[in-house]
């Protein structure tokens, strides 16, 4: 297993795909550029296929230059046409191994394979296009690898985890979340978007006599003189039917998007840890060691929060898209995030978790502050402004006033024998959880103001997002630094991993931070 | 440890904590401060020279009104603000954790515990090593405060603390 391999020769031909699209363009500037009628037709075909021979060469290269190693204690990629690369990553250092299969790939029966290692992003392992079952062999291989280290690493500590024994065929665990049609089309209601409007917009830009304002204004005052025979009633008919219609087009759009990301979302739970399924089209499986997990994030939208629908993402080391933290339940009851977090060691707050309001102070404050431009505004309108326009600036002011009024609500923290929470939000509340062990500082952070009124925002260093409490009175802020940091001093680094918690899958990984130790 | 001698009340002096005083910083990274600034004041004060030869010929202004009030902002600057922030910052230093205070208008004030430090740096910068100070660094792995940086502490003083927190890394590692 620890020779060299290579990629599946079918990924050329995604490549060689790939330089058809990239012919495309060269070609029919050559053409047109030479005159369209006779030589210039066979001057386009020849640079096209002149583009496509190349691009398909370059990535017959690249696929012959390309080799992987699974090696006893790291995975190695060399690659490279003129100049060589080579990275090595340790087993250990593997956060998560994700498969993903856009459409082309799929049909081939391809997925792209990547490590991640939370080494800041766009810098991992990346196999491009391997098939569907080596893919899942890798994966597995990969990770038995890195159970086999830790069981190892840990053979002088403790006895080994009975989870390192677990066959393979366990992958199969149970199903902890899942999304069915009917759910989906639910959510995509709520992830209302007009984004489509933007992309029209945007494309309009390219047909000409589009930007001649003339012609629009033509429309309009057509339109208008039209309108304005039709008599009020129809006028407000027609207002309504304009309405409706974006409506239609932003739940259509936004069903439409959560349809193609989420088709058949399942989460489940096996004994390696969380693994998560999605996409219509491009689909993805990612899966993540429950250990890894740093805290978790329960969202909720402005109106998805009067419905009583939350979402659940896992912070950790890894990235997932481009985002902070992993999506683990897009669309759910707080029943059925419970269990979920539950399975990652978390415990959700309940009527027995003693919130602390933040300070009435700081909401006066920020309060005043976020009203303060808008005032700023009102005085100078009133004065220069057509009569009764100063209204617009001071109703905003007073709505900024209201909105931090409501926010206060939800802005809250609290702190328990395990576990920190904040909660945060204009309009419905975002919380945050996260194990008291597994924070890395505590900072207590003053602006002028604060200082003057007695409060602070209480950050805390977590690994892979941000926890803050903001407007925290400096009383009790040092109070709960005192406490946290309590937890934190009385265990290392190194122990985190095998904390004594009801994380009983969470395999001790000691040969993890026994590296780092090493400074 | 270096216990300076109980400094006097200053201006910006923090609010006792429950965790006791703080140490304040080395002497002499006021004066690296002060050096610092005049060094940044340098190219504002060229700029005004400039302006104001080329504006002699036009004799619209008198003489003097951009450079000198530049030139005496440069000099409140220089002489009244480092030791305002070297009075403002400081750092304890206990068994198990270091404390990080600074900030003039927007205070901060940081606990890193030991166990979590991934790895220190000493680092010195020409200045830092005229006036014989240095510049101690934790990192941790939180994505918040990833590196707590703590300036102005004599150059022995932050070998000797590395030394410190490593062993003590290394202590309960074991």
């Amino acid at each position: 297993m620890s020779e060299p391999r290579r990629t599946a020769p079918l990924g050329m031909l995604i490549g060689a795909l790939g330089s058809v699209q990239n012919a495309v363009f060269p070609a029919a500037a050559a053409a047109f550029s030479t005159g369209i009628g006779g030589a210039g037709l066979w001057i386009g075909l020849a640079v096209g296929a002149a583009a496509i021979i190349i691009g398909t060469g370059i990535s017959w290269l690249g696929w012959r230059r390309l080799t992987f190693t699974i090696g006893e204690a790291d995975i190695r990629v060399e690659s490279g046409i003129f100049s060589r690369a080579a990275r090595s990553v340790p087993y250990e250092r593997i956060q998560d191994v994700s498969l993903e299969a856009k459409p082309v790939p799929r049909l081939l029966g391809l997925v792209a394979v990547k490590f991640e290692t939370g080494a800041g992003g766009g810098e991992d392992i990346a196999l491009q296009y391997l098939t569907t079952a080596e893919g899942e062999e890798l994966r597995r291989l990969v990770r038995e690898r890195r159970d086999e280290e830790a069981a190892v690493a840990s053979a002088a500590d403790r006895a080994t985890p009975a989870t390192s024994a677990a066959p393979s065929d366990a992958e199969e665990g149970e199903v902890l979340f899942a999304m069915g049609p009917g759910r989906l089309v639910t959510f995509g209601l709520f992830e209302f978007s007009l984004a489509v409007f933007a992309v029209l917009g945007g494309l309009l830009q390219y047909a000409d006599n589009v930007s001649d304002v003339d012609v629009w204004y033509d429309w309009l005052k057509q339109q208008g003189s039209t309108l304005a025979t039709l008599g009020p009633y129809m006028q407000a008919i027609g207002a309504l039917a304009g309405l409706a219609g974006l409506l239609i087009v932003g739940s259509v759009t936004g069903v439409v998007r959560t349809v193609l990301r989420d088709w058949g979302f399942t989460l489940t739970r096996s004994a390696r840890g969380f693994r998560r399924q999605r996409g219509l089209l491009t689909r993805t499986d990612v899966v993540m060691p429950a250990h890894r997990v740093q805290g978790i994030v329960i969202g909720t939208g402005l109106l998805r929060y009067r419905f009583g629908w939350r979402s659940l993402s896992f912070v950790s080391l890894a990235q997932d898209a481009g985002n902070e933290s992993h999506v683990v339940a897009p669309f759910a009851r707080l029943e059925e995030i419970a269990p979920v977090a539950a399975e990652a060691g978390f415990r959700l707050p309940d009527a027995a978790t003693d919130w602390h309001r933040a300070s009435p102070r700081q909401r006066t404050d920020k309060a005043a502050r976020d009203a303060a431009p808008f005032v700023l505004a009102t005085i100078p309108t009133a004065i220069f402004a057509p009569t009764g326009l100063f209204l617009v600036p001071l109703s905003l002011a007073v709505l900024a006033v209201a909105a931090n009024l409501y926010a206060w609500e939800f802005r809250r923290w609290a702190l328990d024998s395990t576990q920190v929470y904040a909660s945060d939000g204009f309009f419905s509340p975002t919380q945050a959880i996260a194990t008291r062990l597994k924070l890395h500082s505590v900072e207590i952070a003053q602006g002028p103001l604060s200082r003057w009124r007695g409060y602070a925002t209480v950050h805390l260093g977590l690994a892979g997002g941000t926890f803050a409490m903001q407007g925290v009175p400096l009383a009790e802020a040092r109070r709960l630094r005192a406490a946290v940091l309590k937890t934190i001093a009385g265990t290392d680094y190194s122990r985190l991993d095998q904390a004594p918690r009801d994380q009983a899958f969470s395999a001790a990984q000691p040969g993890f931070s026994a590296n780092r130790l090493v400074t | 440890m270096d216990h300076a001698p109980p400094a006097l009340p200053a201006i910006n002096a923090p609010p006792a904590d429950d965790e006791g005083e703080l140490t304040r910083l080395h002497p002499n990274y006021a004066h690296a401060l002060r050096v610092r600034t005049a060094l940044t004041a340098i190219p504002f004060l060229i700029g005004a020279l400039v302006l104001e030869a080329i504006t002699r010929d036009e004799s619209l202004l008198p003489q003097g009104l951009i450079a000198g009030p530049v030139l005496l902002i440069a000099l409140a600057l220089i002489i009244r603000v480092p030791a305002t922030r070297y009075n403002a910052r400081g750092y304890q230093i206990g068994a198990d954790r270091l404390r990080v205070v600074r900030g003039l208008l927007f205070r901060s004030d940081t606990v890193v515990p030991f166990g979590r430090v991934q790895h220190i740096d000493v680092d010195q910068g020409p200045l830092d090593r005229f006036f014989g100070i240095a510049t101690l660094t934790l990192h941790t792995a939180g994505n918040h405060n990833a590196s707590v940086s703590l300036p102005g502490l004599g150059e022995d003083l932050a070998r000797e603390m590395r030394e410190e927190i490593r062993a003590h890394i290394r202590r309960e590692s074991m």
